[in-house]
């Protein structure tokens, strides 16, 4: 031991230490630059706003996704650390939000996703059953629907299929409903 | 500095002026900034081509862009700036956020005249947020500093609360960054010269607010 830390040996010297406390102190054990936290908080806001947006994006016209975070103040100024730390936690928290309600959507779209397919294999097991594409998380019209061949004489001999809708109606068909 | 920004002229436009930013805020919002262009030009209706630009804007912006906007760099860029200085993005929109929803709401982007038609065309082309000034009310350079005790804003009731942070001039405060402005620095029928000023945030890059006045200021030098 001569005084030194020692580069290779990973112990650490008596006249290591002093640096060691010193590095924990600027780490934020010791005294906090509040300057220095309030740019980390800003950055921290800048990622979740990134965050948030895509989920928003990603969940429009499939879910309903929070993202309304309460605003800091009525003018624009320089927010003090604590008020920063409620806008990032805002944010967090409808980041969680946002995660939670997708994937719970995402459940309900392949519970509907498989209810189809056992629509498709037994018909008759879901009389009546009806699934829109949107239940499906899939865009544009159209449904698939559990009916009768023939109508009332299908239904008397259990003649079940499942009828896939055409899309969505034709601009032509439209301007007739309003005539 | 070299030259005198002012009498170098890209294309019609004079080069963009770099306005300053008070030290202890530009230590708290490091790539802050404000640049304005000054042209000689007078408020009123729209040319035929201008209302073009804006149909065919129109055109180009669908409610698929809207949704998309704020993953967008530019855009996020100011929501981001708007969290951090305290208002939501969703009540106060940023200005490329709030054209184009009135677009969506209005079915295009309805004409209102010079220089707002400019300023809209810029702004929805690059993103920047842009504000005019006339010209000949502003004193100097132009800066974003907080409010000193006892400040107002020309036209508005009470004082502002200390630490507002404002665009100035070199004699007094002729707006709220991101919100109104005094009432007699807007654009009046009178007015024969207009500034326009781009905020720059963290993470815009000084080619898209070069470009944003560039726009605005040929729109107008054009008209």
């Amino acid at each position: 031991m001569d005084g030194r830390v020692d580069p290779g040996g990973g112990v650490t010297t008596l006249s290591g230490m002093p640096s060691l406390l010193d590095r924990h102190e600027l780490l934020g054990l010791g005294v906090a630059d509040e300057r220095e936290a309030r740019l980390q908080l800003r950055a921290q806001i800048g990622r979740l706003e990134a965050e948030l947006a895509e989920l928003f994006a990603e969940a429009f016209g499939h879910t309903e996704v929070p993202h309304a975070v309460a605003a800091g103040s009525a003018a624009p100024r320089v927010l003090d650390l604590g008020e920063l730390e409620a806008v990032r936690d805002d944010l967090a928290d409808r980041v969680a939000e946002a995660r939670e309600a997708l994937v719970e959507r995402r459940r309900v779209e392949d519970g509907n996703r498989e209810l189809v397919e056992r629509m498709l294999a037994a018909p008759r097991d879901y009389k009546w059953v009806r699934v829109s594409r949107q239940d499906l998380g899939l865009h544009g019209c159209g449904h698939w629907h559990s009916r009768p061949r023939l109508g009332p004489i299908g239904m008397l001999m259990g003649w079940w299929r499942v009828k896939i809708s055409s899309g969505c109606p034709l601009p032509g068909r439209l301007a007739a409903v309003d005539r | 500095m070299g030259a005198d920004p002012a009498s170098r002229h890209v294309g019609w436009v004079p080069a963009p002026r770099q306005g300053w930013v008070a030290p202890h805020i530009a230590s708290e919002f490091p790539g802050l900034g404000i640049a304005w262009v000054e042209v000689d030009a007078k408020p009123g209706r729209s040319p035929e081509p201008v209302r073009r630009r804006l149909r065919d804007l129109s055109d180009r912006t669908y409610g698929s862009q809207a949704i998309r906007l704020r993953e967008r760099p530019i855009p996020w860029a100011y929501r981001v700036f708007f969290r951090q200085i305290g208002l939501d993005p969703d009540r106060t929109r940023t200005p490329v956020e709030q054209l184009t929803l009135d677009r969506l709401h209005d079915g295009g982007f309805v004409s209102h005249g010079l220089p707002r038609d400019a300023l809209d065309i810029a702004i929805v082309e690059t993103g920047v947020a842009l504000r005019a000034f006339d010209a000949e009310q502003v004193e100097g350079r132009l800066c974003i500093r907080d409010s000193a005790p006892g400040e107002s804003l020309a036209g508005a009731p009470g004082e502002m609360a200390k630490g507002t942070l404002v665009i100035a001039d070199e004699r007094r405060p002729l707006g709220l960054l991101f919100g109104p402005l005094a009432e007699d620095v807007g654009i009046e029928r009178s007015s024969r010269r207009i500034a326009v000023a781009a905020v720059q945030v963290k993470g815009v890059p000084q080619i898209a607010v070069e470009e944003a006045l560039w726009m605005a200021g040929s729109t107008l030098e054009a008209a």
